[in-house]
């Protein structure tokens, strides 16, 4: 329904579009993100015609865009701008008929405009606003008005730039799934989304723009890793998938001028799993285990990207594993105890007695996760009595400290 | 706010018009009552009853130019009896001045509104791509130089250059940004000002005559000024009118008005030059008449809404009746003073008196 074809646009000296391809087929939802300044407005302004592009085509049906009349393009193509804000006191019925102009003769009436506008005020649930003066509206309302003139319009095409960019989560998402239906009917649907979860959750496809150029496209799951976050975003970032939907779920982290240590997590739980990521999140380059294969703390590490050693359920850990961490410890500056479970052998107690830094992070009691008896308990106090035992919000602090004796910052 | 009924607002709004031309008619040194001046008023009515082609002298502006012309002729359907004196007063004199004073206040306040909504801009006003000062120029160059050519054509052609002036400045690659379109009639505005400046420097005993156009008057209006005037500012109006939609789509801006399938610069075009083709026929017999087309537009805005398709046609009557009005206490006082310094005089206070009591700071 929509292809573009190598398209470029310039400002000036400014290359804003730099050979873009895409296409949207009808009944398809494909949503373009990227950052700041990327070109998703330009690209949106190119495909409803606004924008004569410097060299390259852009179809809609049959036809290039830019040869057809404005009446022309705008029955095929229905627009829902960025900026909704109006200075006028239009009533939100004379908004949304305002769609109906491509449709209407300087001449005679629109016969359909009453029921096109009903219907559009209806399926946006904007009707009890009918009457309201548009320019009294929450940024919420207004934004679904002009989504109902956009439907009033009675485009086969669709364009959206931040449709939901003003509007709260419930909005949002309730816009969202009205464009997904719109899309279901078998329009083209192409819209500049910020929200990447949003974006992912709803679209079919999603078009990563960065500088100019469309970096990536394809499935949401595809497109959304971690880094792409890092190349188009310049942002850290973890993308997870998101249980209750099951699409991405996207998490940035500021960016950090501290870190830079290596970090070594022993342990494991929710405390373990909470210190990789407070310490990759910081910045440290992280390696951690051994966890069990079900270790919550395991998933966040892969998550990540982390390093770590596993070991199977319900088993004693083997030798090459021992060895892999010992080694991973010795390189490490610090190591982290992150609520550990003491084993008869107390392999973790042993494996500690090499960091040249130690850092100790409790939740639970000992007694609950000592089973090495009296000689485990005896072990770790002594591991303890040498380490930094804070509470697990103050690791990134702590590892950030110049390495000094051993002194207990925070006990349970 | 509903937007109010199309039909009652302006059919109260003709009422009021037609209301004020008659009671207006009854003001002068002789007082006429107001039954004469109805029954006066409508034994001037004329309808078209055909047309008449030959060769003959044209009256353009006053001036006598011999062209193969088409003339209608006019059937009177009323007759009713009035005094010889009353019916010359009220026919003669009166009553083009006061029909030509609604003529004009009606394209001054159309033109306002248009250009109001054409700039999103709540100072524009009819003047603002420079017709009236072109208009000046032309008028004051008349008759400080005694040209030979009648004041009203070099006023309606310096209207009209000065606009185009305007335009061809402001456009480039054939788009007109109104924000340049603004400056640039700022610009010639200014410079035009000093034209006027200069020719006032040197009009000499002319002085008194050039000033006293400038501020806008009515004074020996002639039922040949209104047969000119009149068509060209119902036509002008007419093509305005069928514009209404496209205004209303166009202040949502340029680039949405596109998006809903309005031709953008196409529409400008037209709108810009018609708005400035019905203030030239209006500043060419009246001078240069501040406050009808800015303030009139605002007033009516906030009583009927944005709306063009109602605002337009109500605000062109209320300019009309406001023009009438102000005329007639312009030559109601001891000594007649021009009317452009009492549609000012009049119309800022109350424009004020507006600002202070609801918001006018938006179109």
């Amino acid at each position: 329904m929509i292809r573009v074809d190598d398209v470029h646009v310039a400002f000036g000296d400014v290359e804003v579009l730099d050979g873009v391809d895409l296409t949207v087929e009808a009944g398809e939802f494909v949503g373009l993100v990227g950052p700041n300044g990327a070109g998703k407005t330009t690209l949106l302004r190119t495909v409803n015609g606004a924008l004569t592009p410097d060299s390259g085509d852009v179809f809609v049906g049959e036809d290039r865009i830019h040869d057809l009349s404005s009446r022309a393009a705008s029955r095929r193509v229905a627009t829902v701008p960025q900026d909704t804000s109006v200075r006028f006191a239009f009533d939100v019925a004379d908004v949304v008929a305002m769609g109906r102009t491509p449709h209407r003769s300087r001449f005679s009436s629109d016969p359909d405009r009453g029921a096109r506008v009903d219907a559009a005020l209806e399926r946006t649930e904007t009707t009890h606003l009918r009457d309201r003066r548009v320019d009294t509206l929450s940024g919420g309302e207004r934004q679904r008005v002009f989504v109902a003139r956009a439907l009033a319009q009675d485009a086969p095409t669709l364009v959206l730039d931040e449709p939901t960019a003003s509007l709260d989560v419930n909005h949002a998402t309730q816009t969202l799934a009205l464009v997904r239906e719109l899309a279901d009917e078998s329009r083209a649907v192409l819209a500049a989304i910020h929200d990447l979860e949003s974006a992912a959750r709803f679209c079919d496809r999603l078009a990563l723009v960065h500088d100019g150029r469309i970096v990536d496209q394809g499935e949401p799951a595809d497109v959304l890793t971690t880094e792409a976050l890092e190349t188009a975003f310049d942002a850290r970032g973890v993308v997870t998938t998101n249980p209750v939907t099951d699409s991405p779920a996207v998490t940035t982290l500021p960016s950090t001028t501290g870190g830079g240590r290596r970090v070594h997590v022993l342990g494991g739980g929710e405390t373990g799993a909470s210190v990789v990521g407070s310490c990759w999140a910081a910045g440290h380059q992280v390696s951690a285990g051994p966890f069990s294969h079900d270790d919550a703390a395991r998933s966040v590490a892969r998550t990540l990207d982390v390093p770590v050693e596993t070991t199977p359920p319900f088993a004693a850990i083997d030798r090459a594993t021992v060895e892999a961490v010992s080694e991973q410890i010795a390189a490490a500056d610090v190591t982290v105890l992150a609520d550990p479970v003491i084993d008869p052998a107390a392999t973790v107690c042993r494996l500690a007695d090499d960091a040249e830094r130690l850092v100790v992070v409790e939740s639970r009691p000992l007694a609950e996760r000592n089973y090495g008896g009296e000689r485990g308990r005896e072990r770790y106090e002594s591991l303890r009595r040498r380490a930094t035992v804070v509470d697990a919000d103050r690791i990134p602090a702590v590892l950030d400290e110049k390495p000094g004796p051993g002194r207990v910052l925070a006990d349970d | 706010m509903e937007s109010p009924p199309r039909a009652p607002v302006l059919l109260g709004l003709g009422a009021a018009l037609v209301a004020t031309v008659l009671a207006s008619a009854t003001v002068g040194p002789v007082s006429i009552d107001l039954l004469t001046v109805s029954k006066a008023a409508l034994n001037a009515v004329g309808v078209p009853a055909g047309l008449s082609v030959g060769v003959g002298t044209t009256r353009i502006f006053g001036a006598s130019v011999p062209l193969p012309s088409v003339s209608l002729r006019y059937a009177y359907p009323f007759s009713f009896a009035v005094a010889d004196s009353s019916e010359t007063i009220v026919r003669q004199i009166r009553l083009p001045r006061i029909v030509l004073g609604a003529i004009v206040g009606f394209a001054l306040a159309a033109a306002g509104t248009v250009m109001q909504g054409f700039f999103r801009n709540p100072l524009a006003d009819p003047s603002i791509i420079g017709v009236s000062s072109g208009a000046a120029v032309g008028a004051v160059a008349a008759i400080v130089f005694a040209v030979g050519l009648p004041l009203q054509a070099m006023a309606f052609a310096g209207a009209i250059l000065a606009a185009f002036a305007v335009y061809l400045v402001a456009t480039r690659d054939g788009e007109t940004p109104v924000a340049t379109l603004l400056l640039a009639g700022v610009a010639i505005q200014t410079f035009l000002g000093a034209v006027i400046s200069y020719m006032l420097v040197h009009a000499g005993e002319s002085l008194e005559r050039a000033v006293y156009w400038l501020m806008g008057h009515l004074q020996n209006s002639t039922w040949s000024e209104v047969e000119v005037t009149l068509p060209a500012a119902f036509l002008a109006f007419a093509v305005l009118h069928a514009y209404a939609h496209d205004l209303n789509v166009l202040l949502m801006g340029e680039e949405d008005a596109h998006a809903l399938g309005i031709e953008v610069e196409r529409t400008k075009r037209i709108l810009l030059a018609v708005a400035s083709v019905i203030t030239a026929a209006a500043v060419a017999v009246a001078g240069v008449i501040g406050f009808v087309g800015l303030v009139v537009p605002h007033v009516l805005r906030l009583i009927v809404g944005p709306d063009h398709r109602i605002l337009l046609p109500a605000s062109a009557l209320a300019g009309a009746t406001f023009l009438v009005a102000a005329d007639t206490l312009a030559r109601s006082g001891p000594a007649e003073v021009p009317v452009g310094i009492v549609t000012a005089a009049v119309g800022a206070p109350f424009f004020l008196y507006l600002l202070r009591r609801k918001e006018v700071h938006t179109v």
